[in-house]
C-alpha cells in the first residue's frame, strides 16, 4: 500500500474467541463422557454402594 | 462407488442425501411401524381387559399381553424409530456420508433378531414377566437374549451416529456448531449409551441365571440397574421428540430457535441430569437411603425438568416468532389460530408438545417427589403418566414427523390426505383420555399390573371407589379411539409407502407455509430467530405454571388428608 511502512510486520487477524460453553457443547465426546459418568456415579454406583451395605439376613 | 451414485440431492431442501443413510432410515422406520402395530394391538387388548364390563383377556393372556405391549412399544417401536432419527440428524442434516454403513446394517439386523426373539419367547407363554421382568420372576433365556441382542444393536447404531459426526467434522461438511436438531439427537444418543449399557449390565447376569449358571439375582440390585435402562430409555425418547419438535417447526414453518444457546443449555441439562429420574421407581424401597432418593429425584431431576420447561417455552416461542414474521401479529394468538392446523405434521407436533407438558410433565414432577409419590406409587397413575409422556409426547411426535419423512425420504406422496389430517386429532384425544382416566383411577388407589382390581378371588377383599371402575371404563373407550387413530396412521403410512404416488427426482415439494430453502436453512444450520416478542407463548407458559403449582399443592393436600400431621 502506498505510504505504508514496509518494515512493519503484518499482525495476523485476531481469531474469534469461542466462549467456554460453546466449546463444551461442541465437544460431543466430552458430553458423552459427562452424560455417562454423571448417572453412573450418582445413580448407579451410589445406589449399589448402599445396597451392598445392607446386612445379609441370617436364619 | 462414485459420489453421484452415493448421494442424491433433495430437490425440495437442496440437502445432499447419502443413499446408504436413506435406506437405513427407511428400514428402521418400517420396522418401527410394524412393532407399533403389534404392540398397539396388545395395548388395546389390555385396555379392554381393564374395562370391567368387557374384561377381554383371561389372566394368563393379560400378563402375556402386558409383557409384549411393553417391549414392542416402549423399546422396539421407539428405538427403531430413534435409529432412523439418528441417521437423519447426522448424515442428512450434516450433508455427509454415513460412517460404517455395514455396521449400521448390523445394528438393524441385531435389533430385528432381538425383537423377534423376545416376541416369540413371550408368545410361547413362558415369559410373561411384564416389561420390568423383576426377579424372582423368570422368563425363558430367549427373552433375555433377545433383549441383549436388541440393546447391543442399538449401541452399534449410537456408535455409527457418533462416527458420522466425526466424518462430518473431518470432511468439513458444516461450519461452527452442529444444527440444533442434530444436537438434540446427540443428547438422545448420549442417554442411549448409558441406557443400553445399564441394560446389558443387568440383563447378562439375568440371562446366565435363566440358563442356570448363576444361582440368583438380587431383586433390589436388579431393580436399581434395570431402571437405569427402563426409565432412561424413555429419556432417549424425550430428547429425540424434542429434537423432532424443533425439526417440524423448522421444516413446516421455517421456525428458527429463539436462542440457540438457551435451547442447547436445556439439552445439556438433559445430558447431565435426565437419567437420574430413574430413581423415582425406587422411592418406596427400604434398601436405599432418603439421601440417594431425594438427591436423584427432588434435586438433580428438577434440573432436567428445568430443561423441559425451557423447551416448552422455546419451541412454541420459535413458532410464534416465525408466524409473527409472516405478518400474523393481530392480538395475542393470531399466530396460533392461523397456524397450519390442517397439516398433520404440525398438528401432531403441537398437540404432542402441549400434552407432554401439561399431562406428562406435571404428573412426572409430582411422582418424582418422595413424599407425594406415596399416594400413587405402583398405582394406575404410573402408566397414566407414562402414556402422557411416551405416547402423547413421543409417539405422537414421531407420527407427526412421519408425514414429512414419507415424502422427503421415501419419495412418496401421502395418500388419503383427509384421513392423514384427522389422524393426529383422533389419536391425541384418545391418548389424552387414556392418560387422564388411568391417572384418575390411580389417584383413587387402583393398582397397576392387576388383571382384576376387584380382587374377586382374594382372601381379604377390598372395595375401591366405584369412580375408579368408571374411569377404567372410560380408559377402555378412549383406548378404542387411540387405537383407531393408530390404525389410521398405519393405514395412511403403509399405503403411501407401497402404493402412494412416486415423487419425481426433480419435483419440489411444499411441506408447509415455508419454502424448501427456508426449511433447509432453519433445520440444517445454526441460527437464532433473534426476537423475544412472543407474548402469546409467555401467556401459555403462565397458564402452564399456574396449573403446575395448583396440581402440585393439591397432591400435598391429598397426602395431608391421608396422613394427618397434628
Amino acid at each position: 500500500m502506498a505510504g505504508s511502512d514496509p518494515w512493519r510486520q503484518e499482525t495476523p487477524p485476531e481469531r474469534e474467541r469461542i466462549p467456554f460453553f460453546q466449546r463444551l457443547l461442541d465437544n460431543h465426546f466430552l458430553l458423552l463422557f459427562l452424560g455417562v459418568t454423571m448417572p453412573t456415579v450418582i445413580y448407579l454406583i451410589w445406589g449399589i454402594m448402599e445396597i451392598i451395605q445392607i446386612p445379609i439376613a441370617t436364619p | 462407488m462414485s459420489i453421484t451414485s452415493a448421494f442424491r440431492i433433495c430437490p425440495t431442501t437442496g440437502l445432499k442425501v447419502d443413499r446408504a443413510a436413506e435406506n437405513l432410515i427407511k428400514v428402521n422406520a418400517v420396522a418401527a411401524v410394524v412393532f407399533l402395530l403389534i404392540g398397539g394391538l396388545f395395548g388395546l387388548s389390555i385396555a379392554l381387559s381393564r374395562w370391567p364390563a368387557v374384561h377381554l383377556l383371561p389372566a394368563e393372556w393379560f400378563y402375556l399381553a402386558l409383557t409384549a405391549h411393553g417391549f414392542d412399544v416402549l423399546l422396539a417401536w421407539i428405538i427403531f424409530f430413534e435409529m432412523a432419527v439418528l441417521y437423519f440428524a447426522s448424515a442428512v442434516l450434516l450433508n455427509c456420508r454415513l460412517a460404517a454403513p455395514r455396521w449400521a446394517w448390523a445394528q438393524f439386523g441385531l435389533m430385528l433378531a432381538g425383537a423377534l426373539m423376545a416376541n416369540v419367547a413371550v408368545l410361547q407363554g413362558n415369559s410373561s414377566v411384564m416389561f420390568t421382568s423383576y426377579p424372582p420372576l423368570q422368563a425363558s433365556p430367549w427373552f433375555y437374549l433377545g433383549l441383549i441382542l436388541f440393546a447391543v444393536g442399538a449401541l452399534i447404531g449410537c456408535a455409527v451416529f457418533f462416527g458420522t459426526l466425526v466424518v462430518a467434522k473431518d470432511e468439513k461438511t458444516y461450519e461452527g456448531s452442529v444444527p440444533l436438531v442434530t444436537f438434540g439427537a446427540v443428547t438422545a444418543a448420549i442417554i442411549a449409551v448409558f441406557t443400553l449399557a445399564s441394560g446389558a449390565i443387568i440383563l447378562i447376569p439375568t440371562y446366565l441365571w435363566s440358563i442356570g449358571l448363576i444361582s440368583s439375582v438380587d431383586p433390589l440390585m436388579y431393580k436399581l440397574v434395570w431402571w437405569g435402562m427402563g426409565h432412561s430409555s424413555q429419556q432417549i425418547n424425550v430428547s429425540a421428540h424434542v429434537a423432532v419438535w424443533y425439526a417440524i417447526g423448522a421444516i413446516v414453518l421455517g421456525a428458527k430457535p429463539i436462542s440457540e444457546k438457551v435451547s442447547r443449555m436445556a439439552f445439556l441439562m438433559y445430558i447431565l441430569f435426565l437419567q437420574l429420574a430413574s430413581a423415582h421407581h425406587l422411592l418406596v424401597e427400604p434398601g436405599v437411603s432418603s439421601s440417594w432418593k431425594i438427591f436423584n429425584t427432588s434435586y438433580a431431576m428438577y434440573l432436567a425438568v428445568l430443561g423441559s420447561m425451557i423447551h416448552g417455552l422455546t419451541v412454541p416461542g420459535a413458532i410464534e416468532a416465525a408466524q409473527r414474521a409472516k405478518g400474523f401479529n393481530k392480538g395475542m394468538f393470531e399466530w396460533l389460530r392461523k397456524a397450519p392446523w390442517g397439516n398433520p405434521a404440525f398438528a401432531g407436533m403441537f398437540m404432542s408438545l402441549v400434552m407432554f407438558g401439561f399431562l406428562g410433565g406435571i404428573s412426572g414432577v409430582v411422582m418424582g417427589t418422595e413424599q407425594i409419590n406415596l399416594i400413587m406409587h405402583n398405582t394406575l397413575y404410573v402408566p397414566g403418566h407414562f402414556h402422557a409422556t411416551v405416547v402423547a409426547g413421543t409417539t405422537l411426535a414421531f407420527m407427526a414427523i412421519t408425514y414429512l419423512v414419507v415424502p422427503l425420504i421415501f419419495r412418496r406422496e401421502i395418500a388419503f390426505p383427509k384421513v392423514a389430517q384427522l389422524q393426529p386429532y383422533v389419536f391425541a384425544i384418545g391418548i389424552a383420555g387414556i392418560s387422564l382416566f388411568m391417572m384418575g383411577a390411580g389417584t383413587l388407589g387402583g393398582p397397576r399390573r392387576h388383571w382384576d382390581i376387584t380382587f374377586a378371588d382374594a382372601l381379604t377383599s377390598f372395595q375401591f371407589s366405584p369412580a375408579a371402575f368408571l374411569m377404567l371404563a372410560l380408559n377402555g373407550i378412549f383406548a378404542c379411539m387411540a387405537a383407531l387413530g393408530g390404525a389410521m396412521y398405519i393405514f395412511v403410512v403403509v399405503w403411501s409407502v407401497f402404493f402412494g404416488r412416486r415423487i419425481g427426482d426433480t419435483e419440489k415439494l411444499q411441506l408447509g407455509p415455508a419454502t424448501g430453502s427456508q426449511a433447509a436453512a432453519a433445520v440444517a444450520s445454526y441460527g437464532n430467530e433473534g426476537t423475544l416478542k412472543i407474548p402469546g407463548t409467555v401467556t401459555l407458559v403462565g397458564v402452564f405454571f399456574v396449573s403446575f403449582v395448583l396440581y402440585y399443592y393439591v397432591n400435598w393436600k391429598y397426602l395431608a388428608e391421608l396422613w394427618p400431621l397434628k
